[in-house]
């Protein structure tokens, strides 16, 4: 009889599920303060993960752990690992720049450059000295964040002349045009409207096909709607953020196995 | 000012009431067509059958509420498998009440013509139908998944009943054919009665999904 470990079982599970980025144990701290402590999140590639809780529970440092946006906090750091295409990103020697091409982040507030239109798909692959037809490129970012037919005639007008959901596809196509392979969203739709929220969504779905995405939100019906997979986040009384539970999104709606996430969801609070 | 949280269960609450009203309404029901299906009373099968109406408006009124709030409240998890189970019931009950009235328009077409034999087991499966019910019904209030499955078990009994009563009147049509109506009619009567534990069978299945968030037959009947 061969006997398997469980730790044996669950990698073996990854292998099977083609794992893109596996948080392993991962503590977050500012200072003295833990912010996130001990959270282990498997994503599966091509698919979206959300993750739901509480304001402060760390939703957000997890997520800009995922990327290293976190060492731009001078006292932030991290244990525990985070393993992208099977690399740690905070193995010695992982380069965050790098990192940062490789997983895209969209934040919550439409942030475009004080540029046009153009300059601001064009942005990253320039600095990262894109060789190709920049005009393509800039066409195809456009055409994947559904903006494309929007503002194919006014490529050089001022990005701030777009409505606040345009600008949000803007910096979505800003974000796929140095083709990442993971694109995190911090409450991509918490400053639109329903209609934009609609079409964010719907983008979401699509760039599905391609890409990996893992998506702060607070609104459980957008949890709903776009993830395969929803994380709930809560905080210790010590205000550590921990992860309660994670598993398909239908089961954590309709039949969650922890009683806190049934609550949260459910708006039961104290 | 109460939360919205509070309001949410308010409104739960009055749902869950409203449930149990219309259990009672069509328990009476299942006991006035059995009273007058004993005394052959026509009139108050005609009312019995009247009646109906106001069993049919209740689900409307529950299932429009249910609606109401699904809309506005949008839940999730225990709170949406709770409006989703009330749905089914409703529609359970609704139907008993359809059995109820089955068997009033049964003591119509009787005519006021003598029963063809005394009636045993027939209000031996009404008492034990009207049992399961009110055991469903306080079951799914308690949410007692045990309880639940114990009253879906004696869905077995009310189909023994139900064998025994046809194969009793077989015999009795076999004997006589001019019994052949009559009898047929009684085994109308014992078939709303074995649907209507059938239903109550449904409601426990329905506290099972409510607690478990598990869909499963917890008693298959025989018919």
């Amino acid at each position: 009889m061969i006997m398997t470990t469980t730790a044996q079982k669950v990698e073996a599970e990854k292998v099977e599920k083609d794992i893109i980025l596996d948080i392993q144990e991962l503590s977050v701290y500012y200072g003295k303060f833990r912010a996130v402590n001990g959270v282990s999140i498997p994503v599966e590639r091509h698919k979206v993960v959300s993750l739901i809780g509480p304001s402060g529970c760390g939703k957000s440092t997890l997520l800009r752990s995922l990327n290293r946006m976190n060492d731009l906090i001078p006292t932030a750091r991290v244990e525990g690992k985070v393993l992208f295409q099977g690399e740690d990103l905070y193995a010695p020697g992982a380069d965050p720049i790098d990192i940062r091409f490789r997983v895209g982040m969209v934040f919550q507030k439409p942030n475009p450059f004080p540029k046009s239109i153009y300059d601001n798909v064009a942005f990253g692959p320039r600095i990262n000295g894109f060789k190709g037809k920049l005009d393509d490129l800039v066409e195809e970012s456009l055409r994947q964040a559904a903006l494309w037919d929007e503002v194919k005639d006014r490529l050089k007008d001022s990005a701030y002349a777009l409505s606040g959901g345009q600008q949000q596809r803007l910096c979505i196509a800003r974000t796929l045009a140095v083709r990442p392979e993971l694109i995190l969203m911090d409450e991509p739709c918490s400053a639109l409207d329903p209609i934009a929220t609609l079409a964010i969504e719907d983008l979401i779905h699509q760039l599905q096909e391609q890409y990996t995405i893992v998506i702060v939100t607070h609104n459980m019906q957008q949890a709903g709607r776009v993830s395969d997979y929803t994380a709930f986040m809560n905080m210790d009384a010590d205000r550590a953020g921990y992860l309660v539970e994670y598993d398909a999104t239908q089961q954590i709606f309709t039949n969650p196995q922890d009683k806190r996430t049934e609550d949260y969801i459910s708006g039961r609070f104290g | 000012m109460p939360t919205s949280r509070a309001v949410f269960d308010e409104e739960m609450r009055e749902l869950q009431q409203q449930l149990m009203l219309m259990g009672t309404m069509v328990d009476t029901a299942i006991g006035r067509a059995i009273d007058c299906l004993q005394r052959l009373d026509t009139p108050e099968a005609r009312s019995l059958i009247a009646d109906d109406a106001a069993i049919n408006h209740k689900r409307a009124e529950i299932e429009e509420k249910v609606v109401q709030v699904i809309a506005l409240q949008q839940p999730l998890a225990s709170d949406l498998r709770f409006l989703l189970a009330i749905l089914h019931n409703v529609v359970d009950l609704e139907r008993i009440g359809d059995h109820a009235e089955g068997i009033g328009k049964i003591v119509v077409l009787h005519a006021g013509r003598p029963l063809v034999k005394p009636l045993v087991d027939i209000p031996r499966m009404a008492t034990k139908a009207r049992e399961m019910l009110r055991g469903s019904l306080e079951a799914f209030a308690k949410r007692d998944v045990e309880a639940s499955r114990q009253i879906a078990d004696d869905d077995d009994v009310v189909d023994a009943l139900h064998d025994q009563v046809y194969h009793e009147l077989l015999l009795y049509m076999l004997r006589d054919p001019a019994t052949i109506e009559r009898a047929t009619y009684l085994i109308w009567v014992s078939h709303n009665l074995e649907r209507i534990a059938d239903r109550a069978t449904n409601i426990c299945e329905q506290t099972v999904y409510l607690v478990t968030g598990k869909m499963q037959e917890i008693n298959t009947s025989r018919y």
